[in-house]
C-alpha cells in the first residue's frame, strides 16, 4: 500500500530499506545485474573511467584549496602547490596524469565498442550517452589545461577560442563573449575555473549516471555479441549471465590493481610523459606577447588538431574537425551488419576498423609534428580514411560475409 | 466533478499559455546569465587607444606595442620594401585587400597604410592568433625559395608580405588586420582611434 514498504531486512538496514530503495538498488545495478560470463580484458576499461573520474573529483578538489584563479596568480599557485603545500605535488601530479589516463581509458573503452558492437540495436542510447561524456570531458580537458596559466594553456585557449571566430558574422563577438576580453585574460580564467570545477563535473557526473541507468536497462554486450537474455532459466536468470556482484567486482579489483601500477608508475617517475602529459612549455608563466615556436594541443587532442591543420581554408578546417566528432554519434546507425562482434564478421569490416585505428593514431602522431608538406599530405589521407570508415559503415557493413553466431557465449576453458 | 463537465479546450489552453508565459519569462531571465558572459566596463577600458612613438623607429625596423593585450606591428618600410609589394601580387589570396574587415577604409591601398612607408598591423596570425615573425631579407628561407620579405608565422607555416597580404597556400584564410590608428605629428601614432571614427 502506498506510503508502506516491505523489506525482507531486519535492523538499521531494515529501518533505512523502508524509507530508502537501498536494496532494490543494491540488487538492480550490483548484486542482480547479470553481466555476460565471457567479458575479457576490454571490458576493464569502462570501470576504470570512471575511478579516474573519483580520482580527479577527489584531487580537483584538494587542488582548489590552494589554486588561484586569476591571471596574475594562477601560475605562482601552482608552483606553489608543487613545492611548498604539503604532498602537494603528488596530488597535482595524480590529477595531471589522470587527465591522460582518462582519454586513455575512454579511447580503448570507445575502440571495444566499435570492435564488439556494442552500439548497435537496443544499446543506441548508451553510445550516445558515452559520446555526450566524451565530449563533455573533451571541455572538461581544455578548461582544465587553460588554469595553470603557462604559456600553453594561454596560446592553447587562444587557438581553441580563435576556432569560434571562423563562425561568419557572429565569430567575433562569440570570441570576445567566451573569453569575456579582446584576447584570453583574467576574465577569461577565472569562467574556465568555474566551468572546469562546478558546471561540467555536475554535468559528466550526470552523463556517468544515465549511461549506466540506460546500460543497466539493456544489459550488457559481450565480445560473442549475443544477448544472453534471450536464453534465461526458470528464475528468469539468464543462463550466460553472472551476478555484476561479486563476480565482476572481484573482477574489476585486479583491472585496478594493474591500472594504478601503472598510474603510480607514471606519477612518480615520468608525470610529464616526456612532453606528452605536461607540456614542457606550459612551465613557462603565459606570455601574450610572445608565442612559442610550436603551439600543439595535449596528446589526446591531436587527431583531431592534425585534421584540422590538415585542411588549407579555417572555417572548413574547423568544420571538419567538428564534424569528426559528431559523426561517432550516429554509429548506432551506420552499422547495418546483422552481427555485432568483430567475431562473427568478415573481412571488409576487420579491414575498415585496422585502416581506422592506424589513420587515428597517425593522426595523433602528425597533431604533435610541426607540420611540413609531406605530413600534411599523409593528414589529409587519413583524414579522408577517418571519414570513409563511418561514411561507408552502411555499405560495407551490410555487403560482408558473416559467420553464424553461436546460441550461447563462448568459453574457453 | 463528473469528468463530462470537464472543459479540455480550456485546460488546453490554460497549460498552452502557462507554457508560453513560463517561456518568455525564462528567455528574459537568461538575459543577464548570457550578459553576464560578454567584456565588463573595466575589460573595455583597459581597450582603450595607445599611443606609440615612432620618432627612433629607423628604416626597416620593427616596433612592437600592446593593443587590447595584443602586439600591434609598427615597421618604417625603405623604399626597396614598398617596391616588392607589387611583384607579388599573383602569388596573394586577396593582393587588393578586398575583405572589408581586415582593414580600415584609409588602408585599403596598395601599401594597406596611412603613410606609405609606415605599416601597421596586428600580430595575430589570421588563421589561430598566433604571433607571425618579421623577416626582411632577400633570400631563399625554407618556407619559399623566392622570399621577398614579409611575416612567417611558426604556428602553421601561414605567410604574408610586407604589407600584411596572405599568400596563397597558406592555412591563414586573411591578410593581417590593419587596426585603426591615426597619426598625431609625424612622430606619434594613436593605435585604437582613426580619423574621424574614433
Amino acid at each position: 500500500m502506498a506510503g508502506e514498504r516491505t523489506s525482507t531486512m531486519t535492523g538499521i538496514l531494515g529501518w533505512f530499506d523502508q524509507r530508502l530503495p537501498v536494496m532494490d538498488f543494491w540488487n538492480k545495478h550490483l548484486a542482480q545485474y547479470y553481466a555476460p560470463k565471457n567479458f575479457n580484458v576490454w571490458y576493464y576499461f569502462g570501470s576504470l573511467a570512471l575511478l579516474v573520474l573519483v580520482n580527479q573529483i577527489v584531487t580537483g578538489i584538494w587542488l582548489t584549496m590552494h589554486y588561484k584563479p586569476s591571471a596574475a596568480e594562477a601560475f605562482a599557485s601552482v608552483e606553489y602547490i608543487m613545492r611548498d603545500v604539503e604532498w602537494g605535488w603528488l596530488i597535482r601530479y595524480m590529477h595531471s596524469t589522470g587527465a591522460s589516463f582518462f582519454f586513455i581509458c575512454v579511447y580503448l573503452h570507445m575502440f571495444r565498442g566499435l570492435m564488439y558492437g556494442s552500439c548497435q540495436k537496443p544499446r543506441e542510447l548508451v553510445w550516445v550517452i558515452g559520446m555526450l561524456i566524451f565530449l563533455a570531458l573533451m571541455a572538461e580537458a581544455f578548461l582544465g589545461y587553460v588554469l595553470p596559466w603557462g604559456q600553453m594553456s594561454f596560446w592553447g585557449a587562444q587557438v581553441i577560442v580563435s576556432l569560434f571566430g571562423a563562425i561568419p558574422y557572429v565569430g567575433e563577438g562569440l570570441v570576445q563573449w567566451i573569453q569575456g576580453d579582446y584576447l584570453p585574460s583574467d576574465a577569461t580564467i577565472n569562467r574556465f575555473f568555474a566551468l572546469h570545477v562546478v558546471a561540467l563535473p555536475i554535468a559528466l557526473l550526470g552523463l556517468v549516471v544515465l549511461h549506466l541507468g540506460a546500460l543497466h536497462e539493456v544489459g550488457s554486450n559481450n565480445p560473442d555479441g549475443v544477448e544472453i537474455k534471450k536464453k534465461k532459466d526458470a528464475k528468469g536468470v539468464p543462463l550466460d549471465g553472472i551476478p555484476f556482484h561479486p563476480y565482476y567486482t572481484v573482477k574489476d579489483l585486479f583491472g585496478v590493481g594493474v591500472f594504478l601500477t601503472l598510474f603510480a608508475f607514471v606519477i612518480f617517475f615520468e608525470p610529464t610523459f616526456g612532453d606528452l602529459f605536461l607540456e614542457y612549455d606550459n612551465f613557462a608563466p603565459a606570455d601574450p606577447m610572445v608565442t612559442p615556436e610550436h603551439i600543439k594541443p595535449v596528446w589526446y587532442f591531436t587527431p583531431y588538431y592534425a585534421m584540422l591543420r590538415a585542411i588549407p581554408d579555417k572555417l572548413s578546417g574547423v568544420i571538419v574537425m567538428g564534424a569528426a566528432v559528431m559523426i561517432l554519434f550516429l554509429v548506432p546507425w551506420l552499422d547495418r551488419s546483422p552481427v555485432k562482434s568483430i567475431r562473427y564478421r568478415g573481412m571488409l569490416t576487420k579491414i575498415a576498423l585496422a585502416l581506422f585505428s592506424v589513420a587515428f593514431v597517425t593522426l595523433g602522431w602528425l597533431g604533435m609534428q610541426a607540420g611540413s608538406d609531406t605530413q600534411k599530405l599523409v593528414a589529409q589521407i587519413c583524414t579522408v580514411i577517418y571519414f570513409l570508415y563511418f561514411l561507408l559503415m552502411p555499405v560495407y557493413t551490410r555487403m560482408d560475409a558473416v559467420k553464424p553466431v553461436p546460441e550461447r557465449v563462448t568459453m574457453h576453458d | 466533478m463528473a469528468a463530462e463537465s470537464v472543459n479540455h479546450g480550456r485546460r488546453r489552453f490554460l497549460t498552452a499559455s502557462t507554457a508560453v508565459v513560463g517561456g518568455v519569462g525564462t528567455a528574459f531571465a537568461a538575459v543577464p546569465f548570457i550578459a553576464a558572459w560578454f567584456p565588463s566596463a573595466k575589460a573595455v577600458a583597459a581597450g582603450a587607444p595607445v599611443a606609440a612613438d615612432i620618432s627612433k623607429l629607423e628604416v626597416g625596423a620593427q616596433l612592437v606595442v600592446a593593443w587590447r593585450g595584443r602586439p600591434i606591428f609598427i615597421v618604417r618600410r625603405s623604399p626597396e620594401m614598398l617596391a616588392t609589394l607589387d611583384g607579388e601580387k599573383d602569388r596573394l589570396k586577396d593582393p587588393d585587400s578586398s575583405v572589408p574587415e581586415q582593414q580600415p577604409e584609409f588602408a585599403k591601398n596598395a601599401h594597406r597604410s596611412l603613410k606609405p612607408d609606415i605599416l601597421v598591423l596586428v600580430g595575430s596570425c589570421t588563421h589561430l592568433g598566433c604571433s607571425p615573425k618579421l623577416h626582411t631579407e632577400v633570400r631563399a628561407e625554407p618556407w619559399d625559395a623566392q622570399w621577398k620579405g614579409g611575416y612567417y608565422c611558426p604556428c602553421h607555416n601561414s605567410r604574408f608580405d610586407l604589407a600584411g597580404r596572405v599568400y596563397e597556400g597558406s592555412p591563414a584564410p586573411t591578410n593581417l588586420v590593419v587596426p585603426p590608428y591615426r597619426f598625431d605629428g609625424d612622430a606619434r601614432v594613436i593605435i585604437g582611434e582613426s580619423e574621424g571614427a574614433t
